[in-house]
């Protein structure tokens, strides 16, 4: 899995934006993470923990939102929140189905001091 | 009293940015570049290596290979007398942009036309770091079952080529073909795919033909943005 090298990535973003305004101290992360994302929640934190030690962000809360895997169907047009593997259209059952939430990979905000 | 700060970034928007700095230092060369991915054993270096026969006396290549810890990949590009780099991730997931920017610099540019970068055998972590390619091809084999489409559908929405490999081998393998299609179907309606075997070389004439076509194809349009 790739959490450290993503957890290496948000941390330098909250670092950069902390810095714009002479923050002292982040005290929290929130992020948003489309559940096709293919990240762990735990895992993230885990990496956290140790790459912010000795920065302004260690023990900076992470706040992991996560955004459901929302799809629309192109034949008739309904959004849906897939729940089988096969993703099909519930309404008409059609396979012409487009992502339209759910990879998301982003920092929202950061809270600081 | 804590302050929220709006940020909106995307966490791997360092990579991306590199990605594209890649991308028009491989435009500005005319080097088309490919970035191959797929499972742990999916046969992409047999792939590669028969395909870089294929283009052989069509196409000016290089090879950057991704691995976790050896240069057994690169070396068999060597033997074919092609360049080629090897990037060891050191136990990293993925090829990222900084990987293949260090790589690109032991490439002689002024002489290719195609780049083929094999990145590591993985179905996750690759898709989600750009590396400045002008396409993405998956290589999916047979023995790993219809149901991977469903089970990593990141990996086949991100493609822009799918080759279905080790198709010598279906007679001996439970594979529903139709199961597997659609699969792909709703991940990335029209996909261009290739069945083939590398071993037995069936069906790679197809996947050679049309890469030679896509790369003129490509550097004409780069030739005409140049000349308006």
């Amino acid at each position: 899995m790739h959490e450290l090298a993503v957890t290496q990535s948000i941390l330098s973003i909250a670092l950069e934006n902390a810095r714009k305004v002479d923050a002292k101290q982040i005290t929290g992360i929130n992020l948003l993470i489309g559940q096709m994302a293919s990240l762990v929640d735990d895992s993230i934190q885990f990496y956290w923990d140790i790459i912010s030690e000795g920065t302004i962000a260690l023990g900076a809360k992470l706040n992991i939102e996560r955004i459901p895997t929302e799809m629309r169907c192109y034949d008739c047009g309904i959004l849906f929140f897939p729940n089988s593997e096969t993703f099909d259209c519930p309404a008409c059952g059609s396979i012409r189905v487009q992502v339209i939430h759910g990879d998301e990979m982003r920092v929202d905000s950061i809270d600081v001091e | 009293m804590s302050t929220r700060i709006q940020v909106i970034e995307k966490i791997l928007s360092a990579n991306d940015e590199l990605a594209e700095i890649i991308r028009q230092q491989f435009d500005s060369a005319g080097i088309y570049a490919i970035n191959i991915m797929a499972s742990p054993g999916a046969g992409k270096t047999t792939f590669i290596i028969k395909l870089l026969e294929a283009l052989h006396n069509r196409l000016r290549m290089g090879v950057i290979e991704g691995d976790l810890a050896s240069s057994i990949d690169a070396d068999k590009a060597k033997e074919a007398g092609l360049p080629a780099v090897q990037i060891n991730t050191g136990g990293e997931c993925h090829l990222d942009a900084v990987m293949v920017a260090s790589a690109m610099a032991s490439l002689p540019l002024d002489n290719l036309d195609l780049v083929i970068i094999e990145n590591v055998g993985n179905l996750v972590c690759p898709i989600n770091f750009k590396i400045g390619s002008h396409m993405n091809m998956l290589v999916a084999s047979i023995p790993e079952g219809d149901d991977k489409p469903y089970k990593y559908p990141g990996a086949y929405r991100g493609v822009d080529a799918l080759v279905i490999s080790k198709i010598d081998l279906i007679p001996y393998i439970t594979f529903n073909m139709d199961y597997f299609r659609k699969g792909v179907e709703i991940l990335n309606p029209g996909l261009v795919t290739f069945p083939l075997s590398a071993k037995t070389g069936e069906g790679m004439e197809f996947v050679a033909d049309w890469l030679v076509s896509k790369v003129i194809e490509w550097k004409s349009n780069l030739l005409d943005d140049h000349i308006s």
